[in-house]
């Protein structure tokens, strides 16, 4: 809609807002201004809890249980000509519902918890256009299955019927686009739409959203913490940090001419994964540690009393793979791709239908990692160990940090007592947490520094091999390259093999000495990280590294280029 | 729309991105919910109401004031007697010193019956640490004191007046709430055991041993409870001694009150089952032993704790009801459900209505052991702020 471009439609000043706890107040963010204008895209960035959620709540009004302290935020109605100042407006009252969902809408970042799951994909939509527009039920499911075909979902006269359950991830995140685009808003707010999903997946999620504003020319306030969505989508970028906005600009000038330092690191930390540095190369290639042969595992159907259904999951088909010690083995996915089970298989949970996977324990001996009988005397578990991806559930809250990195050496026999609180202060500090914390829960801990207590734990036994799976995925950006910085240097220093279970192929180059790509079960190509990455040889490979984007906006692999000014 | 998922709360604005960040101490579990109930008033004033139930099931011989299998046939249906505390002296000065009028007898001239009136020219004076029946304290101790008691024991002291056999009202109550409470104590305890036994190998093996136990528990719970207890109980052979009576509907109580313990055990052990440090833990080496007592069973103490405390007026009901029905517990074991039986007739309720006051004493008990409940499951997740 030209002619409805770069104007004004959402101003936002000296925005704050509190969050009473008990006595205390904390100011979660301060001092917010900015614009959003049609047309444009203004994407917000920080780490987690920088404000960047709560500033797009605020811009709804619906920031309970918190308050808005000050500011305005005032809506224009262009065609009006009105101005509606939202921060003054009751929070349940009619004039606040009115605007959303009609004239700002938002997506989330989980589809699925976003969604009733006892309602189709239709009704939802439906209850959308009748609440904001004068519809009867059968216009608004023409208007429904309309807003389905505009986000390209397949055949939407019958999707329009079915329940988010039979969607996937992307077809849940399409389908809660349609409904937001379904009142034809003026601003859309899409919170980390894409951080759920897979690379490919978000490349098609980010197109899309393009594509829509475009076509309906809103202004799209578009929240994320990853630099590459960034450098890819934006026109405009807003930095946060801990509550407040640091720097403010055109995207080609923040990511080229950066004014604040925190704006540099977060480039710097996103680069930093894009650009692999020069390592010397690991893993002597004489006689591997882990040889897998042949590994496939199949999920039986589930079995009920009315008889079997399907014939199960294919989870792993003819998997094969060397680890050499020393070396960092990256093997890469999107969800589903069996990686996760492949970790599980060496670590005795599951075991194949066929194949082998021999492990040459500190003895010598060799193991057959597929037959359950290699985990009984515990000592294949004192050599493998495992980093998980999420560190809020992979700590036990009801044990101390001391208990926590204290159990495998408990269970060893190794230590207690005296001994096993310096064994566990020495843990600590070589993961670059101070020793006086570890009488402390995990609960006290942030997101990165209780993955530290993780490495702690994997390294108490003094391993050959850890399995990390996705340890850094559930991590921002600058505190992701710390830890990966981290296990660099343990690999090193303790002579470590690591497995690395990612689904993001830009942390692989940065951190990986070859990498094994999988896909449905399969491992469709193996290479060194720079094969894999400047020269995929397989189709899939291809698309799973085209996907990813870059953080420099003069870049753009998935949108159309901004005009250098 | 879809709710709003506040995934980033401000707690987290400190926590996140400062490696400089230093968390101020932190409590362990129990300190929380410790923290948490006490926030609950009426859970913590249930607490006390349900100590002050516990101490007097304990020192119930001390306390009584008479025997309570003891016969006066003199004060049948004798009403409750009102204990006064200020004596005023026939020469005009006053003390304190409790005492309650003692009984005269005169007969209605209509329809000829006796009535009791208080006579307030025979003053019976009540002490303290009086010496009364013989007991043993805590089944050992010989003894003979009690809490408070008349002077000379011959007179009457019946402060919430006696029943048909004129037994003392008071004295059979406070004796009754060691039985009743011991019930359902014990019957929790023992379904507890097989609940969490069988509730935690059907959740940690799950197969065909989960899908046995759910689905005997569904037939369980779908049989009407009192018929099965009442077949339960008229099957005991008459022949057994009162405290055999007592053992088989405690064992009977809870042999039908285990299910709903085992369906909470289970349910929790399939949820932690998926958690990833009860993996770690496996990965630490931990045998299944460890894993389940070190690991798991420390996540859902405290929902067992819930559900036990919610479980015990559960138990006590139904103990009161197969003996009030006649079923249960016989004569001459005292709980309240037994006391009941004697206000079934309607007649003898407008003659003498505090027979109801066991009814009273279960409404209290079981009203603050569920208060109490509830304020434990409140508190019992401190980590799921919601």
């Amino acid at each position: 809609m030209p002619g409805k471009d770069n104007q004004t439609v959402l101003q936002v000043t000296g925005l704050s807002v509190d969050f009473h706890l008990g006595k205390a107040t904390v100011h979660a963010i301060e001092d917010v201004s900015f614009d959003l204008r049609t047309g444009r895209t203004t994407c917000f960035v920080g780490e987690s809890g920088s404000g960047k959620s709560v500033t797009a709540r605020a811009v709804m009004n619906i920031v309970e249980p918190a308050v808005i302290r000050e500011g305005t935020i005032t809506l224009f109605d262009l065609e009006e000509g009105e101005e509606l100042n939202i921060a003054a407006l009751d929070a349940d009252g009619p004039k606040i519902r009115a605007v959303r969902g009609a004239r700002i809408a938002m997506i989330f970042q989980e589809p699925m918890s976003s969604l009733s799951p006892v309602h189709t994909i239709g009704q939802q939509i439906i209850e959308a256009i009748m609440l904001h527009q004068q519809v009867d039920k059968k216009e608004a499911r023409k208007r429904a299955i309309d807003a389905l075909a505009a986000v390209h979902i397949r055949d939407p006269e019958s999707a329009v019927d079915r329940y988010p359950f039979e969607y996937s991830g992307g077809m849940r995140q399409r389908a809660m686009i349609a409904m937001a685009l379904a009142c034809e808003p003026d601003v859309l707010i899409a919170d980390e739409p894409t951080t759920a999903l897979d690379v490919t997946t978000q490349a098609e999620i980010l197109k899309l959203i393009r594509e829509l504003q475009d076509r309906f020319g809103m202004a799209v306030m578009f929240i994320t913490h990853d630099m590459g969505v960034v450098a890819e989508v934006a026109d405009d970028v807003i930095v946060m940090y801990k509550g407040k906005v640091v720097e403010h600009g055109q995207v080609v000038q923040v990511f080229h001419n950066p004014q604040a330092s925190y704006t540099r690191q977060l480039i710097n930390a996103s680069l930093g994964l894009e650009e692999a540095p020069a390592r010397p190369v690991h893993g002597q290639r004489e006689k591997p540690l882990i040889s897998a042969r042949n590994v496939s595992l199949n999920f039986p159907p589930q079995r009920s009393w009315l008889g079997s259904k399907g014939s199960g999951v294919l989870a792993l088909d003819d998997v094969s793979f060397d680890l050499y010690p020393g070396e960092i083995l990256g093997i890469v996915g999107e969800s589903g791709s069996g990686k996760t089970t492949l970790g599980r298989v060496l670590m005795g949970r599951y075991q194949p239908q066929t194949g082998t996977a021999h492990f040459s324990d500190r003895d010598g001996n060799s193991r057959d990692l597929t037959s359950r009988d290699s985990f009984r005397d515990k000592q294949v578990y004192r050599e493998i160990r495992m980093i998980f991806q999420d560190p809020n559930s992979s700590l036990n809250p009801r044990m101390t940090v001391e208990q926590i990195i204290g159990e495998p050496l408990t269970v060893a026999g190794l230590a207690k007592g005296k001994d096993l609180r310096e064994r566990v202060a020495k843990l600590l500090s070589r993961v670059g947490l101070s020793p006086g914390m570890m009488e402390r829960y995990p609960h006290a801990f942030s997101g990165g520094q209780r993955q530290r207590i993780g490495i702690a734990r994997a390294i108490a036994l003094d391993p050959r091999v850890v399995i990390a799976d996705e340890a850094t995925s559930a991590l921002d950006g600058s505190i992701r390259a710390q830890i990966l910085d981290l296990l660099l240097e343990l690999r090193d220093e303790l002579d470590l093999s690591i497995i690395f279970i990612a689904h993001d192929i830009g942390v692989v180059r940065y951190f990986c000495d070859r990498v094994a790509v999988m896909n449905s079960g399969k491992i469709v190509e193996t290479g060194t990280a720079h094969q894999i990455c400047d020269n995929p040889q397989n189709d899939y490979t291809r698309k799973l590294i085209a996907a990813v984007p870059r953080p420099d906006p003069l870049k753009r692999k998935l949108m159309p280029p901004v005009a250098a000014e | 729309m879809a709710s709003p998922d506040i995934h980033e709360p401000a707690m987290s604005s400190q926590v996140e991105g400062a490696s400089d960040y230093i968390p101020v101490g932190t409590e362990s579990q129990w300190q929380l919910i410790r923290r948490r109930f006490r926030r609950h008033r009426l859970a913590v004033a249930s607490l006390w109401v349900i100590a002050l139930f516990l101490l007097v099931a304990i020192f119930a011989e001390f306390l009584s004031t008479n025997d309570p299998h003891d016969v006066q046939a003199r004060y049948t249906y004798a009403p409750p007697q009102r204990l006064h505390f200020i004596d005023v002296q026939e020469d005009s000065g006053w003390r304190i010193q409790p005492h309650v009028f003692g009984y005269k007898v005169e007969v209605e001239p209509e329809a000829l019956r006796r009535v009791f009136k208080i006579d307030e020219e025979k003053k019976i004076y009540v002490r303290f640490f009086v010496e009364g029946h013989d007991y043993n304290l805590f089944g050992l101790i010989p003894m003979n004191r009690h809490l408070i008691g008349t002077e000379n024991p011959r007179d009457p002291l019946f402060l919430l007046g006696s029943d048909r056999l004129g037994r003392d009202v008071l004295s059979r109550l406070i004796y009754g709430t060691r039985i009743s409470l011991s019930v359902g104590v014990i019957g929790v305890i023992l379904s507890l055991v097989l609940g969490v036994v069988i509730g935690g190998l059907a959740g940690f093996y799950g197969g065909f041993f989960d899908a046995a136990t759910q689905r005997t528990i569904e037939f369980l719970r779908s049989l009407p409870s009192i018929p099965l207890w009442m077949g339960l109980a008229a099957a005991m052979p008459p022949s057994w001694s009162a405290l055999q009576v007592y053992f088989a509907i405690t064992i009977i109580l809870s042999l039908l009150g285990w299910t709903e313990l085992a369906r909470v055990v289970r349910g929790r052990f399939l949820a932690l089952k998926g958690e990833d440090y009860v993996s770690a833990a496996i990965y630490d080496g931990a045998s299944n032993l460890r894993v389940v007592l070190r690991h798991m069973v420390p996540a859902f103490t405290s929902h067992i704790i819930t559900a036990a405390s919610l479980a015990v007026p559960g138990m006590i009901l139904a103990e009161t009801a197969l003996s009030f029905l006649g079923l249960g517990l016989q004569a001459p074991v005292i709980s309240w459900g037994v006391l009941l039986q004697e206000a079934q007739n309607v007649r003898v309720l407008a003659t003498a209505p505090w027979l109801l006051a066991p009814g009273a004493a279960i409404v209290i008990a079981v009203l603050a052991m569920n208060f109490v409940g509830d304020g434990l499951r409140d508190a019992a997740d401190p980590y799921n702020n919601t």
